[in-house]
């Protein structure tokens, strides 16, 4: 199995897989983060769910740390090594007459996407860390005691207009990363036959109205705080 | 028409090589690229120069030699042709024509617009074929029955020429839709089914040891191939290549 690990094919499998896990993570990120708009009390409550689960935390929040890191480690591999295959540059290359933007250009938008997630990692992930397994606070209460602190966290980080401006430019790339990489995984791991075209909406569906709703939760929280 | 050339000149695989400017005059729109070349060339000989260095064969799009790439795409700017069934109609009168040789690494420039595309016959090698016993002992083809559309897909398939526009086309010169389409090609038909978990192995292997780039699914290739290559090709060589692994 190593040959195919070590094989180009095996390494777009893998980029693929990877790539289709953090959809669903997205897609599971976003169907929490929209309960803070309707529900705060849901949203609190699946939070401290999701915080302090010991499947979550050390099953599946380990899974995902690889699959993020990997899909982007990868993913620049793969660019040095196509970059490596073309040693004479074109003097005229005409790309827009056959390809996309989103797809010639995965490298710049997946830069832009882990630029964001370190800033995202900054404001969420390492504080959480930091109070649940360095202070050992593991009971998601505010300072006062009086309910939890996650909504509070939640729509505090975007008061800043430049942050709801960052992360709104961050899902942006999201948008142009997925609008290529949606279908490009379904087609790495072969799939792609008679059912494709319906693929190929719903895959620009997400593309749009995933980092659409991000954005969305983003300035409600700005504008309603 | 009157038209202003820039055509890469190479003397040989370690020249560096630059962009020449050529004038040509009087061309026809009813003639082929390769034509309008052959009367750049004419110019160039009547005047003493060394004439341009360009691949041809058929000049009918089933050879795939004339490898060109031109005002930055494979073959020109029409879809579904090879250079030599470019017709000049699809220029204007002064335009300025850039042509270049195919770029990458694993097709290297052996003289002006030829290219070593070697590397693809080495594919081949390796498991674009099927063992057939010809020692008049051979199975009638028409014995074996084959779904029609199965038949018809590998047919498509079948109709690559190897003329590399997928390589030059692509971002990464990645060669998987060729290798896609040789792979699918067998992997359709029950003559294929015998080497399969061999041919795919050791076809990919290959194409990795020539230095080609990886696909991202771009589609380029798809929409310069001369043959109207699918990209399905590519998604059947990527299951053929996993199910070939887990077979072992």
């Amino acid at each position: 199995m190593s040959g195919f690990l070590n094989s180009s094919i095996g390494r777009k499998f893998t980029m693929a897989l990877s790539a289709l896990f953090l959809m669903l993570f997205i897609l599971q990120h976003f169907a929490i983060n929209i309960l803070s708009v309707f529900s705060p009390d849901s949203f609190n409550e699946i939070s401290h769910f999701m915080g302090t689960n010991p499947l979550v935390q050390f099953a599946l929040q380990p899974v995902l740390l690889f699959g993020v890191i990997y899909h982007f480690v990868m993913g620049f591999i793969l660019e040095i090594k196509n970059r490596n295959a073309r040693t004479v540059k074109y003097y005229k290359n005409n790309g827009a007459a056959n390809s996309t933007w989103m797809s010639r250009n995965m490298i710049w938008s997946g830069g832009f996407i882990l630029v964001f997630l370190v800033i995202h990692f900054i404001d969420f992930w390492f504080p959480e860390i930091n109070t649940k397994f360095i202070q050992g606070d593991m009971s998601g209460l505010l300072a006062d005691g009086e309910g939890y602190r996650y909504y509070e966290e939640l729509t505090h980080k975007f008061v800043p207009v430049w942050r709801v401006a960052l992360y709104c430019i961050g899902f942006v790339f999201l948008s142009l990363h997925l609008l290529h990489g949606f279908n490009s995984a379904f087609q790495s791991v072969g799939a792609n036959n008679k059912y494709i075209k319906g693929l190929k909406g719903f895959g620009k569906a997400y593309a749009i109205l995933i980092p659409l709703g991000f954005i969305f939760i983003a300035l409600f929280h700005h504008f309603n705080h | 028409m009157n038209l202003t050339l820039k055509i890469w000149r190479q003397q040989g695989p370690q020249d560096k090589g630059k962009m020449v400017d050529y004038k040509v005059s009087d061309i026809s729109e009813h003639m082929s690229f390769l034509e309008m070349m052959d009367v750049l060339n004419e110019q160039l000989i009547n005047k003493g120069e060394e004439p341009v260095a360009f691949d041809h064969d058929c000049r009918e799009g089933i050879c795939g030699m004339c490898s060109m790439y031109i005002n930055g795409e494979a073959h020109g700017p029409d879809r579904g042709v090879t250079t030599c069934q470019l017709h000049m109609r699809m220029f204007k009168d002064g335009d300025t024509i850039t042509i270049e040789p195919f770029r990458a690494k694993a097709f290297p420039v052996i003289k002006d617009l030829v290219v070593d595309r070697s590397s693809f016959d080495r594919i081949q090698h390796a498991g674009g074929f099927i063992s057939v016993n010809t020692s008049g002992n051979t199975q009638d083809a028409n014995a074996i029955l084959i779904d029609k559309h199965d038949a018809d897909t590998a047919m498509d398939a079948a109709t690559c020429i190897g003329c590399g526009a997928c390589v030059a086309s692509c971002k990464n010169s990645s060669a998987m839709l060729f290798v896609g389409a040789k792979v699918s090609q067998y992997a359709l038909l029950p003559q294929g089914q015998v080497e399969a978990v061999d041919r795919v192995k050791n076809m990919v292997a290959q194409m990795d040891l020539e230095g080609f780039g990886n696909c991202t699914n771009t589609g380029a290739c798809e929409v310069e191939c001369p043959k109207g290559i699918s990209l399905e090709n590519i998604a059947r060589m990527n299951r053929e290549f996993l199910s070939a692994n887990i077979k072992g």
